[in-house]
């Protein structure tokens, strides 16, 4: 099918496309990257009336890394998320994460703040912002506000964003440059959404953990973190880690579904098997390393 | 419902026309500009029938809008083959490997295929294979296509055994 009509605005700033939102009170969408929006526009799951396209405002692109973390701009497409060496050595699990999203088609086109602010359950982008304790800005007229990935998600596709916010910053804090990337992904074929997914990013400190997030994604309604887990984890001997034990208290933090992809169950024994196995291999490599 | 102006260069040549907000890339290239290789399959952005290259990037033209191309550059199949009719590289490769059969999907195909290996230094055959994973095909089981897939790598990094 096709979209159904719209008025199209292509805004220079950050300032015009907040003053556009405010003024079309809803009726707005925000376009990104376009690879699931357009999808929903030519089913007519969405018809706004005015299409707020966002690819030309330049300060909305681009990626920085510091000393005290990585700033990256909503407009960033993925495939320049993996593509960015600087970012590759400070958040090596962001990077591999992107890998995942969709294919290299849409990848092109489609940004890490598109994602984010989707809220798709399934999705890597959200869930890797979670697990690494990254903060979103959030800018309207009304002003301008950081909040927690993990505070961002409500459900499937809804997020605390007001129809009148747009996204202009994800940064993640720093976290060392030998931390461990922690990452699996069951999906039926290459780019499909996950069924069961885990990501997250583990450092060790003299044989000991001394630093963990953990995030699910395909598990529930939300990006889920895996709190119980990322505590248990802490200070604990990796050569005597207990796999299924932390396992289970990983699975205890999430809520799967029964869809026609699979049961909730199959998700939670794919959970346990994924998560104890990752962790365990992804801490081996570092001991043979 | 806004009407806008779209400049573009396209398959080489500079291109003037207008689109309604909501006219997807692929309907427009099709449509208005004549671009009948660009194949709409899903219009949803599953089957990569419809991919363009767009300032030298691969993507479906199902998920852009025309007005979204103003002032891009943009190659379809079309533009591929060189004025007096001889093949682009990976156009002959998939000939030479029985890499079609209907041809619908095959435009998308050698668009990706071709946005990845018209650059100095060609990916490897595992990024080539990665990258059909945004391509489906229902004919050809895709054997051929893999087969196209490694004489395309294995020409780009120097006749590796």
């Amino acid at each position: 099918m096709k979209p159904a009509p719209f008025d199209y605005v292509r805004p220079d700033t950050i300032e015009e496309a907040c003053a556009v939102l405010a003024e079309a009170g809803g009726g707005a969408q925000v376009l990104a990257g376009g690879q699931t929006l357009m999808p929903l526009l030519a089913l007519r799951m969405s018809q706004p009336f005015i299409m707020v396209d966002i690819n030309r405002i330049a300060v909305l692109k681009g990626i920085v890394t510091g000393p005290e973390g990585t700033r990256i701009g909503p407009m960033t497409r993925q495939n320049e998320v993996i593509a960015d060496a600087a970012l590759a050595r400070a958040l090596p699990m962001l990077v591999t994460a992107a890998r995942h999203v969709g294919h290299h088609q849409t990848r092109n086109r489609g940004t890490i703040g598109g994602s984010i602010a989707l809220g798709e359950p399934a999705a890597e982008m959200p869930a890797a912002a979670v697990a690494l304790g990254a903060s979103v800005t959030l800018r309207s007229v009304r002003g301008s506000r950081t909040i927690k990935a993990e505070d961002m998600y409500l459900g499937p596709y809804a997020t605390v964003l007001e129809p009148d916010e747009l996204l202009t910053e994800i940064s993640y804090p720093a976290w060392p440059v030998d931390s461990i990337t922690i990452f699996r992904e069951i999906a039926q074929r290459p780019g499909d959404f996950a069924l069961v997914g885990l990501v997250g990013t583990v450092v060790v400190e003299n044989g000991r953990i001394a630093r963990a997030g953990l995030a699910w994604f395909g598990m529930g309604p939300t990006p889920i973190r895996a709190r119980q887990a990322e505590a248990a984890l802490l200070g604990q001997d990796i050569a005597r880690l207990d796999g299924r034990g932390l396992a289970e208290l990983a699975v205890a933090d999430t809520a799967p579904f029964d869809d026609h992809h699979a049961s909730a169950e199959y998700r939670r024994t794919v959970g346990r098997r994924i998560f104890a196995r990752t962790l365990t291999e992804a801490l081996n490599v570092r001991q043979a390393g | 419902m806004s009407e806008h102006k779209i400049e573009m260069v396209l398959n080489g040549h500079s291109h003037r026309g207008a689109a309604e907000g909501r006219r997807t890339l692929c309907d427009y290239l099709r449509q208005d500009a004549g671009c009948t290789g660009v194949h709409v399959g899903c219009e949803h952005g599953v089957c990569g029938a419809c991919t363009v290259r767009v300032d030298g990037q691969a993507v479906r033209s199902c998920l852009m809008l025309a007005v979204q191309a103003d002032g891009c550059t943009v190659t379809t199949v079309e533009g591929l083959a060189a004025a007096d009719g001889t093949l682009h590289p990976v156009q002959q490769a998939m000939q030479d490997e029985f890499a079609l059969q209907c041809g619908f999907c095959t435009p998308g195909v050698v668009i990706t295929l071709a946005t990845l290996t018209d650059v100095p230094e060609k990916p490897s055959e595992a990024a080539l294979l990665a990258a059909m994973s945004g391509h489906i095909c229902r004919c050809t089981g895709y054997q051929g296509i893999r087969r196209a897939i490694r004489r395309l790598a294995g020409e780009a990094t120097g006749e590796r055994a």
